[in-house]
């Protein structure tokens, strides 16, 4: 990110910037029951979650598996039930939509996955799968739509001739490039990248993020882009995220959270992706930390992380800490923000 | 210098299609010695895994060894007769799996399991199967090992599953152990956790280990040395921080190039440039020149390498090999 961005970011945005607004969201999932008679669990998947996405830039969401991104992901598309809180796309509150009101307002936002694979319909041709979204939303005439198939094939990088193959007969990575189409087609506003060069080789991946990175450029389009990949993360986001287990634990700039991290499950994170060498060792050492993510099923009082910190104390396991600003544009959530500071990550490299 | 423990000479597979015989691996050569690792890097279809399941001899039905040998402390792998291999898998190699749920057994405990490794090749009674299977759920660092011990594997978690792996692996201390792809279904933390331990592992019982990853941050880390795939050849090989620091091929500088490495301290606020990428793909099977295979898609191709045949890996100093006609025009 640009040094003006960075400092665009430390004002309050115009409202008019904002495109997506998420308040409060909060998704839980039935567990079944503790016991015969016992109470009913609940997967606490997606517990209170707040962030804006300004127009044009890229929200990127990192965590490990269980950390909620996806679901967040799947609540702002709409795809599965929202428990609680509210999503503003565009100044309309899309958690209220229902029916006819609702497929009508998909046109303006779509969704990539990471298998490209399992998103496609094998027995429709290239071309026909593109149209569909065209198709079903009602959008211009069929000699318009035939035409836009075309049109979008080439933004995307695909020979004209691929629309009547299918999709077994194309590469992982043309086959997500098929499916960047199809999220293209109804000229949506955002477009919600889940894990979308996660399964593709390094050659591939780097062939979409360029090409999402050019579309964004030319259509001025918004993104949500969840990966576990901290480099690509920090390459192709304007602001990042960080979740655990349902919660957001550190939101800032991309420039501002990768050089002075403030979380420390954001430094585990970082420690485990930090380029080979002597920092690394460094970081692993005094940052990883130990055991796999606990479960999201009825997590415990206080705060999420509180099992896995290194530097936990007795009012971490009683107290949720809340996401509070820390400095400009940079939000944490931990008790011991300010007493543990931001260590060196990287100085003297 | 002692021998290796797996010496892989010359190795070519073919896979029986529709439309005849087609070169899967060419010509694959290299050894890997007592407490070494050997990364194989390359992307899919590059023949990474292939060459695995070639040394394992697990290759499917449509692929033969069409020529070379692949040699295990001396023994003659492709000749072992089935009882020979029974002997030999489990035993002396072991390989463990991208995702360990598919390669654990539903239906049996995980102290079952590692447990039957021991009780096949170490003939151990049932209770001291399962004893010794405590103990190596403690040398993974699995938390309530005796507990744990009576899980299924669907109780645990993708990181424990992995590490169950990893111990049945490597109960019966095998000379050499193919880990492919071992980390990949697993969170970036835990990952980081499992490469230490396999590191730790390695240290104390001296197993060579062949790695299979696309993930050069591991080859900077675990590995000695690297062979890079492209096209089922060997296009680049050598001491891992040969290969990554001074990589000569372009193939192999621009799989290092395309992959954003991630930047920290001060070098984070600097703005990203854009990622350099790789155009094309890697060609399909039969879809193969006798040229260079990297040439359709390589920016330094010039008449040579059009003209002539695939280029032998030529010896540079610093123990590398590369696979370029012009790589010592090439490189920076």
């Amino acid at each position: 990110m640009s040094n003006g961005a960075f400092e665009a970011m430390q004002r309050p945005p115009a409202p008019s910037d904002i495109l997506l607004d998420v308040n409060d969201l909060v998704v839980h999932f039935p567990a079944g029951r503790r016991g015969l008679f016992g109470a009913r669990s609940k997967v606490h998947a997606v517990d209170g979650v707040s962030f804006r996405v300004r127009r044009g830039t890229t929200f990127g969401i990192v965590g490990e598996s269980g950390s909620g991104k996806s679901t967040t992901a799947q609540a702002v598309m709409q795809l599965i039930p929202v428990t609680a809180g509210q999503i503003i796309f565009d100044g309309d509150n899309i958690a209220e939509f229902r029916g006819e009101q609702l497929r009508l307002a998909r046109r303006k936002f779509q969704i990539v996955f990471q298998d490209p694979f399992s998103a496609l319909d094998p027995r429709r041709r290239a071309g026909a799968l593109v149209r569909e979204p065209l198709d079903l939303l009602g959008i211009g005439s069929p000699e318009q739509r035939e035409a836009r198939v075309g049109q979008l094939l080439e933004e995307v990088g695909l020979p004209p001739q691929a629309a009547s193959q299918f999709p077994h007969q194309f590469s992982g990575g043309q086959r997500q490039r098929l499916c960047i189409a199809r999220a293209m087609a109804p000229e949506p506003d955002l477009i919600v990248c889940d894990e979308a060069v996660s399964a593709l080789d390094v050659a591939i991946q780097a062939q979409i993020l360029n090409l999402l990175k050019r579309l964004q450029r030319e259509r001025g389009l918004t993104y949500i882009f969840i990966s576990h990949d901290l480099g690509v993360v920090q390459h192709f986001c304007d602001d990042v995220a960080v979740m655990y287990l349902g919660k957001i634990v550190e939101q800032a700039p991309a420039a501002a959270l990768f050089s002075a991290p403030r979380h420390p499950y954001s430094w585990s994170l970082i420690a485990a992706a930090a380029p080979p060498g002597a920092l690394r060792e460094r970081l692993k050492k005094n940052y990883l930390v130990k055991g796999d993510p606990p479960s999201p099923v009825d997590p415990p009082p206080g705060c999420r992380f509180a099992q896995r910190c290194p530097f936990v104390i007795d009012r971490c396991r009683r107290e949720l800490p809340i996401l509070a600003v820390s400095n400009a544009g940079h939000l944490v959530a931990c008790h011991r923000v300010d007493e543990l500071g931001a260590p060196d990550f990287g100085a003297g490299m | 210098m002692t021998a290796p423990v797996l010496s892989v000479r010359n190795l070519s597979v073919s896979m029986q299609g529709s439309n005849g015989a087609v070169a899967v691996l060419e010509n694959l050569s290299f050894d890997v010695a007592q407490g070494a690792t050997m990364a194989l890097v390359g992307e899919s279809g590059c023949g990474k895994s292939m060459t695995a399941l070639a040394i394992m001899r697990l290759l499917p039905e449509d692929f033969t060894v069409t020529s070379g040998s692949i040699m295990l402390d001396g023994e003659d792998v492709l000749g072992a007769a089935p009882a020979q291999l029974r002997a030999l898998r489990g035993n002396r190699m072991s390989m463990i799996f991208q995702e360990p749920m598919t390669a654990l057994n539903p239906l049996y405990t995980v102290g079952d399991q590692i447990g039957e490794v021991l009780r096949q090749h170490r003939g151990l009674s049932r209770r001291d199967a399962t004893e010794q299977a405590i103990n190596f759920l403690k040398v993974v660092q699995i938390p309530a090992a005796g507990q744990r011990v009576r899980a299924y594997p669907h109780q645990l978690s993708g990181g424990m599953r992995q590490r169950v792996m990893i111990a049945m692996a490597l109960a019966c201390r095998p000379r050499l152990l193919i880990a492919d792809e071992p980390t990949t279904a697993l969170d970036a933390t835990v990952q980081a956790q499992i490469f230490d331990l396999l590191g730790e592992l390695q240290d104390e019982t001296r197993t060579a280990i062949v790695l299979i990853t696309h993930d050069l941050g591991a080859v900077a880390e675990l590995a000695d040395d690297v062979a890079v795939l492209y096209a089922g050849r060997c296009i680049e090989k050598g001491p891992a921080d040969q290969v990554i620091l001074h990589a000569r091929h372009p193939y192999t500088r621009g799989l290092m190039a395309c992959v954003p490495q991630l930047k920290l301290g001060p070098a984070a606020r600097t703005a990203p440039h854009s990622l350099d990428e790789i155009p094309g793909m890697v060609p399909p099977l039969g879809a193969r020149g006798a040229e260079c295979a990297f040439l359709p898609r390589c920016a330094f191709a010039g008449e040579v390498c059009r003209s002539r045949q695939q280029p032998p890996l030529d010896a540079v100093d610093s123990g590398a090999a590369v696979s370029c006609w012009r790589h010592r025009e090439i490189t920076p």
